[in-house]
């Protein structure tokens, strides 16, 4: 058996930067496992531009986004592995892998950062009625198709949902020359970044209808088209307003799931919320000396904000590692179980959905800390504010917040130790 | 000339096929769909019932109670998922306690083993999520829950083996009674047979009336169901019914053999014998009936949802055996449930009443064992090496959410009647079938059809006829 101090689960845009980050705080024992064919995860699907605009200030597409970590993981010559699943994590971090070339194997790590992405949400989840024809893709699965293998899965599209991978692919369908009919949301709001709505929908005249879904499906073999309809505030279609639009394709748009099979399977505790792991400051999940970042632990609006939390997990974990080396268990001095420190728990109320991370513990803080959550609706002229206790301590003048971006507010230790006793950090949105 | 032609390579069809397969006779199994299990075999409750609801006396009684008994031993020469998990029969009210004994004295007629009448502790013990309202439940300990595609896949490769033919995209179009058995029009031309055996689902009547002037009449009855993601597999660890009412068993609440949590079905006629739509007033009448029985069903883990049609008679009951006024044309009709938990039985009836009408002698060689694709998931490491060290297919996961691997994908595809769609590698693998529902491995599947079959991606399809997965490169529509 290998050993490795820390081991990567995902070789994605939040696994290449913490691997990055491990490295450059004096880690040399890193693998990523990845099992795709290549570096570089989702983006390498993602041909349009509009990644890096933080990052590196200049607007790249998500193949060349991805590449400039790939250059700096080989650069740095961190160990990676290609087409190799990860099988099982035990509670003891022994990773489980298997790939063709050296069959099953196992592989002992001090530490593991969760960095597995997430999944589409399928039609079932939805459970929208009508037949199961061929022609109906999760945008993303469609977006491989026609951006990495060539083929066109339709000629004349229906999208459902408004997440930027569907308004993307409506954008992408257009270019390739297929037809897009319409892109159908449930909510009021779009879940898409507004941009994405304008260069995507707007100007290819496509329209979008907020406040619809499909209803039904029509065709045994090929989808031969589907019938929309409005729904009422609770999301329930109403009688009389179906629309039939003749299709072959249905794409699906409907919100991303983090992939944390092996999470759960080793025991770490999920925020119902997410679905991603629970997190304190070092983005530590309940497991000592397990990390998690990037789409796994939330779903995130922008790839910049990915690499920023990966680079702070690859860091925590780095550290974790060295603190090991230097005490001699493998428990970290003034870790939660001795008890020698406060946990501040982090509750997001009124407008905000969840808080990442969920705990600070102030003695692992760094001097500043973001915490990243996303809103439940949309808010317009409003603030955006963190209460200590019951002082109101930050408040951010916001002109709008929607559930599509990620909100973000920074904390700093300062203003953390000023408030010794501090038990509870609120987050929520309020009427300006 | 055929001795005898099948029609439908559903689970009665190919069990029919099966045991005739003992015997020497020239056998060809024939289907509209390009695959086995397309039908009513594909999209059921996969209950291997105990038998206490069929009147005594009925085929439906006798079939299932046997059928019952053979499957274990079937599971174990085929090579197919089946466990016997045992029901529950949940009645609500002292009130319908009458209805339950009912049930318990019918599967004492019935010839069912080990049934017991569970009062409100013992089951709550049994099953911690039943609902609180349970008064008492029926037990049978000898139902159980069976792979349906690897039950009715595994009949069909077996009848292979020994020499039975199978012909794929050939519908029926009309049968004529020649001065010696039958002649039949279908999409590939004419094909001629001593006998028929007409085991085709929802459409038995069709061919029953083509050939005799005692008419039967089925009705497809549609049937929504749920199913929910693995996590919720253990939700209950038996098939729990409510006692039954006028359209059937109320709605059932299962674990599958493969761990998943299924709900259904709902109970609806239709018209069209096609249509294998869910509708969106069954979807929600399922999760609501079903939380009459099991509480706290977690409806937000529904992975997928479909609809499959019994085929319900008229009468009631199966209608097995040579048709009256048709000689030569063996009956297999009206084949609802129990119709999964009978299969064996059912074929084990057909075989014998056409061993006699005629006259067949046995084969000498007839291989009773079959080999299902291996599930490496159920090895050990050591075992597992070594197998990818034989063929490194099997270290490549495809399906990620079932953990399929290329290896088993290629042995579903080169295997007898193999897989020739997507659907087909699903069925046969699980590939697919998982929480993404073949977000990810679609497109490496198409792969490696187009690869093993030599065919386009453009000739891969969903599951036969038009059912074309891409329709073109990028551009070409500029």
């Amino acid at each position: 058996m290998k050993d490795y101090d820390i081991v990567i689960i995902g070789g994605g845009p939040a696994g290449l930067a913490a691997a990055v980050s491990a490295k450059q705080h004096g880690i040399d024992s890193i693998l990523i496992i990845e099992r795709d064919r290549e570096l570089g995860g989702i983006l390498n699907q993602c041909i349009h531009n509009g990644f890096g605009l933080h990052t590196f200030k200049e607007e790249l597409t998500g193949p060349e986004y991805a590449d400039r970590f790939i250059r700096q993981v080989d650069q740095l010559q961190i160990e990676y592995k290609l087409n190799t699943m990860v099988m099982d994590i035990g509670p003891d971090k022994r990773v489980t892998a298997m790939n063709r070339e050296e069959g099953m194997f196992e592989i002992r790590a001090k530490a593991v950062i969760l960095a597995m992405g997430c999944r589409e949400r399928p039609r079932g989840a939805l459970n929208i009625p009508g037949y199961r024809p061929a022609g109906i893709y999760s945008a993303g699965t469609a977006q491989r198709l026609v951006n990495m293998e060539g083929y066109m899965p339709g000629r004349e599209v229906v999208i459902l949902g408004s997440g930027d991978i569907g308004l993307i692919m409506a954008r992408r369908m257009t270019l390739e020359g297929a037809k897009v009919k319409v892109v159908a949301e449930l909510m009021p709001y779009s879940g898409g970044l507004k941009r994405n709505i304008v260069q995507c929908l707007d100007d290819y005249g496509i329209p979008l209808k907020l406040s619809h879904t499909v209803v039904d499906i029509k065709g045994k073999e090929r989808v031969e088209g589907v019938t929309l309809a409005q729904v009422d505030e609770r999301g329930t279609p109403i009688a009389g307003t179906e629309e039939f639009y003749s299709c072959d394709t249905l794409l699906l748009s409907v919100g991303l799931i983090p992939e944390n099979e092996l999470s759960r399977g080793m025991g770490v505790e999920i925020d119902p919320v997410t679905s991603g792991p629970k997190v304190n400051e070092s983005l530590e999940t309940n497991m000592d000396g397990v990390f998690a970042c990037g789409n796994v632990l939330h779903v995130h609006d922008l790839v910049d904000y990915v690499s920023q939390e990966a680079a702070a997990a690859g860091r925590n974990a780095a550290d974790y590692v060295i603190d090991a080396r230097n005490t001699d268990s493998c428990v970290r001095a003034g870790s939660a179980e001795d008890g020698g420190e406060q946990e501040i728990v982090l509750k997001p109320v009124s407008g905000v959905r969840y808080t990442v991370p969920s705990v600070i513990r102030a003695v692992h803080m760094d001097e500043e800390l973001t915490v990243r959550f996303r809103v439940d609706d949309v808010y317009r002229d409003c603030y955006v504010s963190a209460y200590f206790d019951d002082e109101r301590v930050i408040r951010k003048r916001r002109q709008i917040v929607a559930p599509g971006e990620m909100e973000e507010v920074k904390l700093t230790r300062e203003q953390i130790l000023q408030h010794p006793d501090l038990k509870t950090i609120t987050f929520t949105v309020e009427e300006a | 000339m055929y001795d005898v032609i099948i029609i439908g390579a559903g689970v009665s069809g190919a069990a029919a096929a099966r045991e005739l397969s003992r015997y020497q006779a020239k056998i060809c199994v024939i289907d509209k769909e390009e695959d086995v299990c397309c039908g009513t075999s594909k999209a059921n409750s996969a209950i291997v019932h105990a038998g206490y609801d069929a009147v005594p006396g009925s085929l439906k009684a006798k079939l299932n109670v046997r059928g019952n008994e053979l499957m274990g031993g079937l599971a174990k020469e085929l090579d197919f998922p089946f466990e016997r998990r045992g029901s529950l029969v949940l009645c609500l009210s002292e009130d319908d306690m009458f209805g339950l004994q009912e049930l318990y004295d019918r599967g004492v007629a019935n010839g069912v083993k080990d049934m017991r009448i569970l009062s409100r502790d013992e089951v709550l013990r049994m099953e911690p999520n039943v609902t609180d309202k349970v008064y008492a439940a029926l037990y049978a300990p000898t139902a159980g829950i069976v792979c349906p595609f690897g039950l009715n896949i595994a009949l069909a490769e077996n009848a292979c083996e020994n020499g039975v033919e199978f012909k794929f995209d050939t519908e029926v179009e009309e049968i004529r009674k020649l001065d010696e058995g039958y002649e039949l029009d279908t999409s590939r031309g004419i094909l001629r047979a001593k006998y028929v055996v007409n085991a085709a689902g929802v459409y038995a009547d069709r061919f029953h009336n083509m050939v005799s002037d005692r008419k039967i009449h089925i009705t497809a009855r549609r049937g929504d169901y749920c199913l929910l993601d693995k996590e919720t597999g253990g939700h209950v660890g038996r098939t729990i019914f409510a006692l039954p009412g006028k359209l059937g068993k109320g709605v059932l609440v299962t674990p599958t053999i493969h761990g998943n949590l299924l709900v259904g079905p709902t109970a609806v006629d239709v018209e069209d014998k096609e249509a294998v739509n869910t509708t969106s007033e069954g979807l929600k009448q399922l999760l609501e009936k079903a939380g009459i029985s099991v509480k706290n069903i977690p409806a937000k883990q529904v992975i997928t949802s479909f609809a499959g049609l019994r085929a319900h008679e008229d009468g009631g009951d199966f209608i097995i055996g040579e048709a009256e006024d048709a000689k030569g044309f063996i009956d297999c009709a009206g084949i609802e449930s129990p119709g999964i938990a009978s299969c064996p039985a059912i074929g084990e009836m057909i075989a014998e009443i056409l061993r006699d009408r005629m006259g067949l002698q046995k084969k000498e060689h007839f291989i009773p064992t079959r080999r299902g694709i291996t599930n490496p998931n159920a090895l050990s490491m050591e075992e597992r090496n070594a197998m990818i060290i034989e063929n490194p297919a099997y270290g490549n996961i495809v399906c990620r959410c079932e953990m399929v691997t290329e290896g088993e994908i290629i042995d579903a595809i080169r295997r007898p009647i193999g897989a020739k769609s997507l659907d087909g590698v699903k069925r046969r693998t699980r590939a697919g079938m998982g929480r993404c529902q073949s977000g990810f491995c679609a497109p490496r599947v198409m792969e490696i059809l187009a690869r093993e079959c030599g065919v386009s991606m453009f000739d891969i399809t969903k599951s036969g006829g038009e059912s074309q997965l891409v329709v073109g490169t990028n551009k070409d529509m500029i």
